[in-house]
């Protein structure tokens, strides 16, 4: 059953992802965009990785879509102006970039040889929200803070931004 | 119960300090109105000065901080540094040129107290992870700095060309991240060390190496990773395109140095031929380019790439000797470039008008100090004695020959050989060419003349007296081997 | 462990499927006799001037910016909430400094105008 979930989830996430690169409007690539972040988060919580997929929803599927969303509103193009700027040449050789890393990661998780498990799951009892918590607050301490900030540096870099747009 | 974590502070202090700095000049920046470039930049120095000075206890430490998170240890002390001198004299330098655009954006200064600060997380992350956050503070600052001329279509250009090409860059390290992660269970660079050395190195292992070095490669520019860096450096604020071309590079050997060779050493086979050929590719293309570039600021752009081939070669080079090299030259090239930086955002004046290599035409004449400085700049890239660049190339490449890399040095040699041309070419303009109208001689503010005259005597004085700083270097690097 | 989300995965599924019917129901069964005033915005009211596809203020586009910023911000106290009575006074002083920090943002924020909208 476990195994019948997955093949479902992953299937909705191939295919709104392939409809994100292959719809001919902006704002439906953004509306299937969106459905890929739901599909990942769902595969998350099949993990049992809960925290990662309520981020998942959260802050992407949420917060960073409605910025795309207002990013494609703002600029506004036309698929006419996008088509145009798109040799075919360029296209082939994307794909091919892109045929060449799949094949490379396949190959590298068929026979990449013994993965380790990471140290955490040790504790079982604990519910995995927790076990995060426990990471970040302790080891994690620094990056934590240091993020703060980074995210400082986005607030400053949003107002210079919009600033100079006036 | 949750163990808590120890605190200790030493190792982030200086960081804190420029932190501190930063938020700082944000709070003085709401509530003056007129000079608040100066007071910023003001405040900037002193906090650069305070984080010199809680740099120090570095030296002698050989710890790690934070649940292993941090290294506490020389090569931290002497890489933070030179992150500090390049903050520094960019700074000094930045006040006149804002005033002159007329950009009363005082958050320059703090973007760059916290890039330098994001600098100096990467320079002593422990852990793949801090390594990231460091970059990603860094990036994001510079992506800002680097559009920050209001008017200039270039610099908008400059600015989204970085975003992009930076977001794929950190993309392809966290996804050689992840893949690191997935083999070894853990990110801790001693970790992985110990997971490696117990003989379990895979396919898996090896493309996260791979993914990383190319994260690496696209920041400190090497080919075939380089193509965003003269478009960059052209559109960029001039003394922002100084602090890129030092500091971010600084930075990005300094975390490459530590992650390849405290935790990647079982691969050393692997990632020393990759980085050969890079090495060679980078020299070779950037001298190339730079010989036929008419815009100074691109031309310093693909020397800027050509010097990371050099410094590639100490990696390659590896061992004491090798890695002592490559600081050794970070320190003479961020000395010798920010200060031939600083020259062309003197003599670009308003809006970087005259940003071309025939603008230096009659300099000698109308200027005659500042083309002295640029002289002597132009040598030490060239890396012609008496000045740093030279040391520092002399120092790399017999790393490289004790090591059997005699064909890397021949090209190595060849290329710099083509370097001393185009270098060469803007003293010939400055004291050969006389132009059709002599500008009028250009002013000097005290903080630009600071600026340039550390940097010049920077560059002579380790570059006459090497020995206590190769010294120096030599000891900074005993942490990692 | 993940039984416990079978409810919700029967919601998301009986919502698509209704999505999905309505539509399909109404252009299978409905008859489709289209006329210019059919095929109007609004039948009755304005008439429509110009595109419905406008660009949108650059203001939207701040809003996003910050939003994902103290988005990420809310997205680490979760979990600090979770295992606050554990840390206690340490957790408390961490978090202080994560959301000083980007308290000042928020105050850089308001005081440069950005969050008003003229």
């Amino acid at each position: 059953m476990e195994l019948v979930y997955f093949y479902i989830l992953s299937f909705i996430v191939v295919v709104s992802a392939v409809f994100v690169v292959f719809l001919r409007r902006p704002l439906h690539n953004v509306l299937f965009m969106i459905l890929t972040m739901i599909g990942v988060a769902c595969l998350m919580l099949q993990l049992e990785a809960e925290f990662i997929a309520m981020v998942q929803l959260i802050v992407y599927a949420g917060a960073v879509m409605v910025l795309f969303l207002f990013v494609v509103m703002l600029v506004n193009i036309t698929q006419a102006d996008l088509l145009s700027q798109l040799s075919a040449v360029r296209g082939w050789a994307g794909a091919l970039v892109a045929f060449a890393i799949f094949g490379v990661i396949l190959t590298v998780f068929k026979v990449g040889g013994q993965t380790a498990a990471p140290q955490a799951q040790a504790a079982q009892h604990l519910t995995n929200t927790e076990l995060v918590a426990r990471e970040l607050f302790t080891t994690y301490l620094l990056p934590f803070e240091v993020a703060s900030v980074l995210l400082l540096a986005a607030i400053i870099g949003a107002v210079i931004l919009v600033r100079k747009g006036r | 119960m949750i163990s808590l974590p120890e605190l200790t502070f030493v190792g982030i202090l200086p960081a804190l300090l420029l932190c501190a700095a930063g938020v700082v000049i944000l709070v003085v920046g709401w509530f003056l109105r007129r000079g608040v470039l100066v007071v910023s930049c003001a405040v900037g120095i002193v906090g650069i000065a305070a984080a010199l000075i809680a740099n120090n206890p570095l030296r002698f430490a050989n710890d790690s901080a934070f649940s292993n998170m941090l290294a506490v240890d020389a090569y931290s002390w002497f890489l933070n540094i030179v992150i500090l001198i390049a903050a520094g004299l960019t700074i000094l330098m930045s006040v006149r040129y804002l005033e002159d655009e007329g950009i009363a954006m005082y958050e320059y200064f703090v973007l760059v107290l916290f890039a330098a600060a994001g600098m100096m997380f990467m320079v002593g992350g422990d852990h793949i992870l801090m390594i990231y956050i460091g970059l990603e503070t860094l990036s994001i600052s510079i992506y800002i700095l680097a559009g920050g001329l209001p008017e200039s279509v270039k610099s908008k250009e400059a600015a989204m060309k970085y975003l992009i090409l930076g977001g794929f860059a950190s993309g392809m390290f966290l996804y050689g991240a992840a893949l690191l992660f997935g083999a070894a269970g853990t990110l801790s660079l001693t970790g992985l060390a110990k997971h490696f050395q117990a003989g379990q190195v895979g396919l898996l292992a090896k493309a996260g190496m791979g993914l990383i070095l190319v994260g690496f490669c696209f920041k400190v520019s090497a080919v075939p990773f380089h193509m965003w860096t003269p478009d960059v450096y052209d559109g960029a604020p001039t003394p922002l395109t100084a602090f890129m071309s030092v500091g971010v590079k600084a930075a990005a050997f300094a975390a490459f140095v530590r992650v390849f060779f405290e935790a990647l050493t079982q691969f050393q086979v692997d990632w020393t031929q990759i980085l050969w050929a890079l090495a060679v590719l980078t020299m070779i293309l950037g001298n190339v380019a730079a010989v036929v570039q008419e815009n100074i600021k691109r031309m310093l752009a693909y020397s800027s790439i050509a010097h990371a081939g050099y410094i590639l070669i100490g990696m390659i080079a590896g061992g004491k000797a090798g890695i002592s090299g490559v600081l050794y030259y970070l320190l003479a090239y961020t000395f010798t470039n920010l200060g031939a930086f600083g020259i062309v955002a003197l003599v670009g004046r308003k809006g970087e008008a005259r940003i071309m290599l025939k603008d230096y035409r009659g300099l000698g004449n109308s200027n005659p100090l500042l083309a002295v400085a640029m002289s002597i700049f132009m040598f030490s890239l060239a890396g012609i004695p008496p000045t740093a660049g030279f040391i520092g190339k002399f120092t790399i490449f017999s790393a490289a020959l004790a090591q059997g890399y005699i064909w890397l040095v021949i090209i190595a040699v060849l290329t710099s050989i083509v370097s001393v041309f185009y270098y060469f070419r803007v003293i010939m303009k400055m004291y050969m060419e006389t132009p059709e109208t002599q500008p009028a001689a250009l002013q000097l503010s005290p903080a630009t003349a600071a600026a340039l005259i550390i940097s010049t005597a920077g560059v002579l004085y380790i570059g006459i007296f090497p020995t206590t700083y190769l010294g120096l270097a030599l000891e900074s690097v005993k942490p990692l081997f | 462990m993940a039984e416990s989300y079978f409810p919700i995965m029967v919601i998301l599924l009986l919502s698509a499927f209704i999505g999905v019917a309505i539509v399909a129901l109404s252009t299978l069964l409905g008859r489709n006799r289209p006329s210019e005033v059919k095929l109007m915005p609004y039948e009755c009211g304005m008439d429509p001037i110009g595109d419905a596809r406008r660009r949108f203020s650059v203001r939207f586009f701040l809003t996003g910016m910050l939003f994902i910023i103290f988005d990420i911000e809310i997205i680490f106290l979760y979990p600090w909430a979770i295992i606050y009575d554990k840390l206690m006074f340490f957790g408390f002083v961490e978090m202080l400094i994560f959301v000083a920090i980007l308290a000042v943002g928020l105050a850089h924020v308001w005081k440069k105008g950005a969050l008003e909208w003229e």
